[in-house]
């Protein structure tokens, strides 16, 4: 346990001190949603028809933008070995860098949501169902990025490959995450898609962390 | 240090290795007691980074098998991990992190409680910087954090991959004092170095005579 939660601080201690990282998942994020009122036009019907879509869709891509520094600096210098050579599982190490992941990524995504979602006119009625959504499905998206994160080790440009590699990976959560919201506009009641959200989640905290150890052993070879 | 007085041996039997289509070394046996320390020998590519990465279960081997005290390694590979500590040429050091920081996250990631933080830095004589961040650090400066993680997280078997690499003769004494007091204590060592380390009672394994034919087939 005291492992556990050394490896989780070390990693949230890095995540904080590299502010720039952070600040730049939270930037591409808030500029990801400002683009497509430009894009689309500035209607407000047609941008609270499609709001809880381009706040789901940017959240994605910027959790994309921040997983190759899940693994690959360990990776490359040699920490990694490190992690390796303990008495901790190393499913266990993955699933302690899948949380500072999601600590320095998903939650700051989670809190900003709501200020986006107003800026594009998303019905406040609809806010906590974007909000409990966004809760919910991003510890899956940390936990499943980071199989794609220690697949694309050593590759040649493992950033680009851990995005193909993810991105159709993440069609679940956004299926379920702007159907909730949908279901709390049309007053249908999103429970069933939060459910859907939370069990994702919960299903990829032991399996994740199976798959990427597997991944990473094989890149440690 | 904590000694450690158990009589167990580290034992490679017929060790093969194989890195891609090549066949880098065969037929390796290597036996490592209480006190002992092996030194492994051998011109570049030889294989000297690979047993080692073999010793520590970092690599498979294409033959033969690890024993740790009569059993098989594969059989308690979390028990046997936790009773190496292997420095390879890359040093996970984090430029945002103070070298005290790095020792207490490694010995908090072996599960010690009350790793020896300050007795580390001080073997290895970089209290003076302990709380600089690392990315401050020169080649050697890390070299020597590196190696303090020996101290702070004691573990019976050091697996050394060129650890005199980038030191200065300050630090080379340092790392030589350090495993002759592990030796003492009864820990064991294996070291792959070029240069020439003073230590006293060491067996030499010259891996270029394990070399495989350019042609051989890993079995």
């Amino acid at each position: 346990m005291r492992a556990f939660l050394g490896l989780i601080r070390q990693d949230l201690r890095l995540g904080i001190r590299q502010g720039g990282d952070i600040g730049l998942v939270l930037g591409f994020f808030v500029l990801a949603v400002i683009l497509f009122p430009f894009g689309i036009g500035p209607e407000p019907e047609l941008l609270r028809r499609v709001a809880a879509g381009i706040v789901w869709v940017a959240a994605l891509l910027a959790a994309v933008l921040s997983l190759d520094r899940l693994f690959a600096t360990d990776y490359a210098d040699g920490g990694l070995d490190l992690i390796a050579l303990s008495a901790m599982p190393l499913e266990l190490a993955v699933l302690a860098k899948a949380a500072a992941h999601w600590l320095t990524t998903g939650l700051p995504l989670v809190i900003v949501s709501p200020l986006l979602a107003i800026l594009v006119d998303l019905d406040p009625a609809a806010l906590p169902s974007l909000v409990v959504g966004l809760l919910l499905g991003t510890p899956a998206m940390s936990l499943v990025g980071a199989i794609a994160a220690a697949l694309s080790l050593g590759a040649r440009r493992p950033g680009v490959l851990t995005t193909l590699v993810v991105l159709p990976l993440y069609l679940p959560p956004l299926i379920f995450g702007t159907g909730a919201v949908e279901a709390s506009l049309a007053a249908e009641g999103a429970r069933a898609h939060l459910l859907l959200l939370a069990a994702l989640s919960v299903a990829a905290v032991p399996l994740a962390p199976l798959a990427a150890a597997a991944a990473l052993r094989q890149a440690l070879d | 240090m904590p000694p450690f007085p158990e009589t167990i041996e580290l034992i490679g039997e017929n060790l093969a290795c194989r890195r891609g289509e090549r066949l880098v070394f065969a037929g390796i046996d290597c036996r490592i007691g209480t006190g002992d320390a092996l030194v492994l020998i051998g011109p570049n590519g030889s294989g000297k980074s690979s047993l080692l990465r073999l010793l520590a279960t970092l690599l498979a081997p294409a033959a033969g098998r690890l024993l740790w005290g009569g059993t098989p390694v594969e059989d308690d590979p979390a028990g046997y991990r936790a009773t190496i500590h292997y420095v390879g040429h890359l040093d996970g050091v984090k430029p945002a992190l103070s070298p005290r920081e790095m020792l207490g996250f490694w010995a908090a990631w072996r599960g010690v409680s009350h790793p020896a933080v300050d007795a580390a830095l001080t073997a290895f004589g970089i209290e003076p910087i302990a709380d600089c961040p690392c990315r401050w650090l020169s080649a050697g400066q890390r070299r020597r954090l590196a190696l303090a993680r020996l101290i702070a997280a004691p573990a019976p078997v050091w697996l050394l991959d060129e650890p005199g690499a980038a030191l200065d003769d300050d630090g080379e004494a340092r790392l030589v004092a350090a495993i002759a007091s592990h030796r003492a204590a009864g820990g064991r060592v294996a070291v792959a170095t070029h240069q020439p380390l003073a230590l006293p009672g060491a067996t030499t394994l010259a891996l270029d005579r394990f070399a495989a034919p350019p042609d051989a087939i890993a079995i």
